[in-house]
């Protein structure tokens, strides 16, 4: 009877827990990169909207393959890079879905670029958590259109170099241009400081296909420990020396700009 | 072109193919535009909306039939068609369709290939059609329509299959068929409700057990065990859908086995060797190419003295002949080129020939030029 009592009171002070919008299967990830945080922040978003019931999740190629094994909710996994397209189909058929995609680096800015920019142009209501790690991880370290200029990678064995294989693709920037996206912005979750930024504009996220304002992205810095040869902590640490520089952290399109009271953080 | 209420409408191929779809219940067609169907397109992105469907015109077929898969997996009757090269594309997304046991619609208009090719009538995409072709050990039931009427009607029964079966269906027509125009007769697509799907995805999902469509399966124990679900399937889908048709096989010598367009002026040939007299010849039509009618084409191949299978193409569908008839009956092949059609006059000729020597090994694989 003691230790009831005395196990009710410890649940009561719980002040952390698994989303209900996650299951309980356990993460493949590697220890230590960004998927497993950056799955979470999207389930508490979830959750907080009270989504659960009506999200329709796109799973993307790439080490977020099985992400379906981990949200609690309807899913599609979807061919390399056309996610957006899935989503198109989904939230066309289902205009009270709450759609996302979560995509990496390879699938949406590579294969996927063209669905990408449709997606976005047409005003899609779909939100799309975009993880950028700068490297194809699942396929074992190979070159992506966001590897930095210099970066070795199992294709760009002496480095990248621009002038043979082009420049770093900044896709937030670029779909910012476009009409139909409402919300369009840069994150990371190198540090636990940024991780809450990353929430806040994930948020915002949601609230364009929510508020029915058009095409919402969120780009986020992930480190990819294990295909960059880095400890997670070095891994994080490059992330806010170098990838910044050339992926900058920011808001790049805010139909919320401007809203009283309101802030990012 | 509209739906006006009458019993029959002139129509050409490619509407009367999306008015089918959209009696069968279709409220979503993605589609992007390729000669000779763009009709279709154009049709479905006025009367889709109208039917309180969407319509999308894609940015490429890659897209398009993705945005099928979505819509398929979110329990809507959904559609897509192309031609070729725009077939070639697809094909990604109908193999995910096919693994992810989702129904579907997909049409193809055949031109002449390969590569741009251009773009006149051909049936070079039957292998394309029959077997899978995409990546991966799958099937479409895939039925090839004759005339404007069956443009309507398969299609429609393509939903009802495709739905049965949760597996997409294809309608194989050509160029020829796409564009003629013919009379349909509206009350065989009588318009109805598709019915509920409870493996959709959507809201609602406090009701029920979350729903997942997926097409990986890493370990490969549980791969074997998905395909020989899939095989189980392919093969109750063998024994049930047979669709073929015939003319003038009772009292024939000589068997003529063809689909689609071939299929037409065959009986033209036919009929005009039997006011004159000629050589007694009836004719075999696949409707469905996969399944392939074996059973039937099986029983009856020994009546004859030699088949002959015509195709506007270098020699596909006549494989399939040869796996069924083997070595029982000689199988003579004639095949058309390029986009062209054969000409009555032509078949009457061969038919002369195969008549006179049913062994005459010149016409055992010959082109007709
Ligand atoms: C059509 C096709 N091409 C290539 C692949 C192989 N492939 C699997 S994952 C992947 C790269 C994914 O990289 P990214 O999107 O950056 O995701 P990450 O693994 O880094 O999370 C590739 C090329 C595939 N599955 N399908």
């Amino acid at each position: 009877m003691e230790a009831l009592a005395d196990s009710k009171e410890r649940c009561e002070q719980i002040v952390f827990d698994r989303p209900d919008a996650l299951t309980s299967r356990g993460y493949t990830y590697c220890p230590g990169c960004g998927h497993g945080t950056i799955h979470r922040l999207v389930a508490e978003l979830i959750d907080e909207f009270g989504l659960k019931d009506r999200t329709v999740g796109m799973a993307s190629v790439g080490c977020s393959v099985f992400s379906y094994w981990f949200f609690d909710c309807d899913f599609i996994s979807c061919a390399h890079g056309r996610a957006m397209a899935n989503a198109t189909g989904v939230k066309r058929a289902h205009p009270d879905a709450f759609v996302f995609t979560y995509q990496g680096d390879g699938d949406l800015a590579s294969i996927g670029m063209a669905e990408t920019i449709h997606a976005a142009n047409r005003g899609e209501l779909i939100t799309v958590i975009f993880v950028n790690n700068a490297i194809y991880g699942m396929t074992g370290g190979q070159m992506a259109p966001t590897t930095l200029e210099n970066m070795v990678t199992t294709t760009s064995p002496l480095g990248r170099d621009p002038l043979l294989v082009g420049h770093p693709i900044r896709v937030v920037e670029m779909l910012s241009l476009l009409e139909g996206v409402a919300f369009a912005a840069r994150a990371s979750v190198s540090s636990a400081k940024n991780t809450l930024k990353a929430k806040a504009l994930m948020k915002k996220a949601f609230r364009a296909q929510l508020e029915k304002k058009g095409f919402g992205i969120i780009e986020i810095l992930s480190n990819c420990n294990t295909n960059w040869n880095k400890s997670p902590i070095e891994a994080n640490e490059w992330i806010d020396a170098e990838m910044v520089k050339v992926f900058p952290l920011g808001v790049y399109k805010d139909v919320f700009a401007g809203e009283k009271g309101k802030k990012d953080e | 072109m509209s739906d006006n209420g009458g019993d029959r409408e002139l129509m050409k191929g490619n509407h009367a193919m999306c008015l089918g779809a959209i009696r069968a219940g279709a409220r979503a067609y993605y589609g992007y535009p390729i000669t000779p169907q763009n009709e279709a397109t154009e049709y479905m992105s006025f009367h889709m909306p109208k039917a309180g469907g969407t319509f999308i015109q894609a940015e490429s077929e890659v897209a398009a039939i993705n945005m099928v898969f979505g819509a398929a997996a979110a329990g809507v009757r959904a559609m897509t068609s192309s031609s070729s090269p725009g077939i070639s594309l697809k094909q990604e997304g109908i193999s995910y369709i096919a693994t992810a046991e989702l129904p579907c619609v997909v049409a193809n208009i055949v031109r002449c290939g390969p590569g741009l090719g251009n773009i006149a009538p051909h049936q070079g995409d039957y292998f394309q059609g029959t077997r899978g072709g995409g990546h991966g050990d799958y099937r479409t039931i895939t039925l090839a329509p004759a005339s404007v009427q069956e443009m309507a009607q398969l299609t429609y029964s393509a939903f009802d299959l495709a739905d049965e079966y949760r597996n997409p269906a294809l309608i194989l027509s050509d160029g020829v068929i796409g564009q003629m125009m013919e009379p349909v007769d509206l009350a065989t697509i009588p318009a109805k409700d598709p019915p509920v799907k409870d493996w959709a995805v959507g809201p609602g999902q406090d009701k029920r057990p979350r729903n997942v469509h997926t097409t990986i399966y890493l370990d490969p124990e549980e791969m074997a065990e998905f395909h020989l679900k899939l095989i189980a399937k392919y093969d109750r889908i063998r024994r049930e859908v047979n669709y073929f048709e015939e003319y003038m096989t009772d009292d024939a010598e000589i068997l003529i086995v063809a689909y689609g367009t071939s299929s037409r002026v065959a009986r033209t040939a036919i009929k005009r060797m039997r006011t004159a007299n000629g050589p007694k010849v009836g004719l075999f039509r696949p409707i469905s190419v996969w399944p392939f009618p074996a059973r039937k084409l099986l029983e009856m191949c020994t009546n004859y003295k030699c088949i002959l299978v015509l195709e506007m193409n270098w020699g596909q569908m006549v494989e399939d002949v040869r796996l069924v008839v083997g070595d029982k009956v000689p199988i003579h092949f004639a095949g058309k080129h390029g986009g062209l059609l054969f000409t009555p006059a032509e078949i009457v000729a061969l038919a002369n020939n195969l008549s006179a020597d049913p062994l005459n090994p010149g016409s055992l694989w010959s082109i007709v030029r």
